[in-house]
């Protein structure tokens, strides 16, 4: 009899255990707050963007958004457990629960926004495919490139763009598909690709790396869109909101001109907008669920988006890219938050 | 009555087992369906939509390892038998050179010149201890490594090495080829019927026929005679050297010739112990009987001893073939578009059906498998002990 007492027992149990997995989703704000920390999806590593500096701290603009959503929630932008993440599988781990949010140069499409089950909350880049190849082959525009090789990450957005390019100029090429920036990186240094082509900003960070980088040059051409931004799970829009609304404080901050250095003077400042953003005037903390200094917190901790981009990926750095579209409306770019009231 | 019953079930062997057996099938297939159940719930619940309809749009990128045509408008569903076809080349031509390696070493192991012995030993040793993965990746880089495309390394100013691949002429099929392609079966026809007839004469009158010349003669001269016949039908595309890389010919990739290094050159490592132990498992009588018949030494090694040693070798090869197939999933680490790299990597970002993909991907691969496995096995059956021996 014991024996059968006891399978019935086993039975029992694997249905409380189905039971379980099924009931374990709550408000992801909530997760976070209880964790204690933010599960951040980062590049596996792009200089500039996502990536481990020397002493194995993440760094980067991607990283900074993360920092920035950690701020607002904990006051406390170091708590942010940073997930490696390869092009393939981020969408899975954030879909799977396993990370709070994705921030790590993704592009947003419609099929991904909608289909994939994610929510992009806005754009923290605005980039745009590009090629970049050796000096020696003597080329300057990407209409000189018809049966070249071409290096090409899989499983992103720049493969149908490449095939869609080649085609509506007639040309033919070669396509050397690698899982990683560093294989792609090998693969033509080696020679074994004439062009290797991801967004423009990858192309950048990638070419700061490699040995003789006046070697190489990046082509006038850009065939793509490729707004970047940070992703959360479709279904929750609050922790959407949050956010959304760390991105656009750090855009709101260089607009207003308020940076990590003058905060605390900036908050006996006349502006009514920069009174609310600083939580001088209370109330819009409590709106998303945070305390009302969040925007502080992101301020003088990450600093305003202009911080951010010359400090991790500006012209001073290696990486060396010009703000561009990337500047805010006001100075000739696209960056452009909702007001802040 | 009744307790009669339960106590026939819970005490009797037979009737308890079976009781046993068919709770715990029944509670696998419950596990199964909620599993299932639960993924379907969180699939909706998560707005992630699911189906096969996927299969039918267009692909969207382009696959330069192919075997069949494809561009980028093609549908997925091509994509995955461009992939398939990828997977299948690698196996196959991974399994044959493998074979030919493995058999080679293992017979050198067992060679009585003491260099030869011991190399063979050592590269044994050393690939069969070294994840195949990392030395996929070695040959990869080796090739990569080879001149660049526009040093290309000429060949009898025929073939071009690089590490953009190998470039070869590719031929042109004109007018009447299909005359000199049917030659060649025909030739290979007769020649059973040839080789069957004369094994008979052998066995009744004693005399012994050089068949295997005959037969290669007839096989390699008929097409030949016949190409002459129809007037050449046959030209080469040679490939030149045009801008960025060579145009016309054909090429072998560094990806696909790195993944047959790679897997072959493991597998053999294997597959030549399996040889050894066949090898050895006959017994030594065996050999020794044949010799006092006077047979001549290679005449002992493929009448006597291979045959034998056959029954030992053929399944643990089978394994072999399905590792070697699996291991072929590896391309994805150097950028072999296979099965996993094309549609099970590509496709599935492109259309985030990852569940969809991976069931189809997986049934593929278990299908090869259930293939190769049934085929040794028939194999297997014809190399046994034959009536009452």
């Amino acid at each position: 009899m014991t024996k059968i007492k006891s399978l019935f027992i086993s039975l029992l149990l694997t249905l409380g255990v189905s039971a379980a997995i099924a009931g374990s989703h709550g408000s992801t704000h909530d997760l976070v707050k209880e964790r204690g920390k933010l599960m951040c999806g980062s590049n596996t590593g792009l200089a500039g963007f996502g990536a481990p500096n020397d002493a194995g701290v993440w760094e980067g603009i991607d990283v900074d958004v993360c920092r920035a959503v950690a701020a607002a929630v904990f006051g406390d932008a170091s708590k942010v457990e940073y997930v490696p993440t390869t092009s393939k599988v981020r969408f899975t781990v954030l879909q799977s629960g396993e990370i709070d949010m994705l921030s790590r140069n993704t592009t947003w499409t419609l099929s991904r926004d909608v289909d994939l089950g994610l929510e992009f909350v806005g754009v923290n880049y605005y980039d745009g495919q590009g090629f970049m190849v050796s000096k020696d082959l003597g080329v300057s525009s990407a209409s000189e490139l018809d049966g070249a090789s071409v290096c090409i990450q899989v499983g992103t957005t720049t493969e149908m763009n490449l095939a869609d390019f080649f085609k509506a100029n007639g040309m033919s090429y070669e396509s050397v598909p690698v899982e990683t920036n560093s294989e792609a990186d090998a693969a033509y240094l080696a020679g074994r690709c004439d062009i290797y082509t991801t967004d423009a900003s990858g192309l950048y960070a990638s070419r700061a790396g490699y040995p003789d980088p006046s070697a190489h040059v990046v082509l006038p051409e850009i065939i793509s869109k490729e707004p970047l931004g940070p992703a959360v799970r479709h279904g929750d829009s609050e922790w959407a909101d949050i956010v959304r609304w760390s991105l656009n404080a750090m855009i709101i901050g260089e607009e207003l001109g308020i940076n990590s250095g003058n905060v605390d003077e900036m908050k006996g400042s006349n502006n009514p907008e920069v009174l609310r953003l600083l939580g001088v005037d209370a109330g819009y903390g409590a709106m998303l669920g945070l305390s009302d200094d969040w925007a502080y917190n992101i301020l003088s901790q990450v600093g305003n988006y202009s911080e951010s981009f010359e400090k991790h990926i500006g012209p001073n750095t290696p990486i060396n890219i010009q703000r561009g579209l990337n500047a805010l409306y006001k100075d000739g770019g696209i960056l452009y938050a909702p007001p802040f009231r | 009555m009744q307790t009669s019953l339960i106590r026939k079930i819970i005490f009797d062997e037979k009737s308890r087992s079976l009781l046993i057996q068919t709770l715990v099938i029944g509670l696998f297939a419950i596990f199964i369906y909620l599993i299932a159940q639960q993924t379907a719930y969180n699939l909706e619940k998560r707005g992630i939509s699911s189906g096969f309809d996927f299969l039918n749009i267009s692909a969207g990128y382009d696959i330069s390892i192919r075997l069949i045509p494809f561009t980028s408008e093609d549908t997925h569903l091509r994509a995955y038998f461009v992939g398939l076809l990828n997977t299948l080349m690698i196996a196959v031509c991974g399994c044959i050179l493998a074979t030919i390696l493995g058999f080679l070493v293992g017979i050198i192991r067992l060679s009585s010149n003491w260099l030869f012995r011991n190399i063979a030993y050592v590269y044994v040793e050393f690939t069969r201890n070294v994840p195949v993965l990392l030395q996929i990746i070695l040959y990869y880089s080796i090739l990569l490594s080879l001149p660049k495309i526009k040093q290309a390394f000429p060949i009898f100013n025929t073939f071009y090495l690089s590490n953009r691949g190998l470039f070869s002429p590719s031929p042109i099929f004109k007018e009447g080829f299909s005359i000199v392609f049917y030659s060649f079966i025909i030739a290979i026809i007769f020649t059973i019927f040839l080789k069957r007839f004369l094994k008979r004469k052998q066995e009744q009158t004693g005399n012994q026929y050089p068949i295997f010349f005959i037969n290669s003669a007839i096989i390699i001269f008929t097409p030949i005679l016949f190409y002459y016949i129809m007037g050449m039908p046959l030209e080469f595309d040679h490939p030149v050297l045009k801008g960025f890389n060579f145009k016309g010919g054909m090429v072998i990739r560094p990806e696909f010739l790195g993944m047959l290094f790679g897997l072959s050159i493991y597998t053999a490592a294997f597959i030549s112990e399996t040889v050894r132990s066949g090898i050895i498992s006959v017994s030594k009588g065996q050999r020794e009987a044949s010799q006092a018949l006077g047979l001549k030494s290679s005449f002992v090694m493929r009448l006597i001893i291979i045959p034998q040693a056959l029954r030992v070798i053929i399944p643990p090869l089978t394994s072999q073939y399905l590792n070697l197939t699996k291991n072929s999933s590896l391309g994805i680490a150097i950028g072999y578009a296979d099965l996993v790299h094309g549609f099970g990597g590509i496709s599935l970002n492109q259309t985030g059906r990852a569940i969809e993909i991976m069931l189809i991907v997986m049934l593929t691969y278990l299908s090869i498998s259930l293939i190769i496995s049934l085929s040794m096995n028939i194999y297997n059956k014809s190399v046994q002990f034959k009536g009452n021996a």
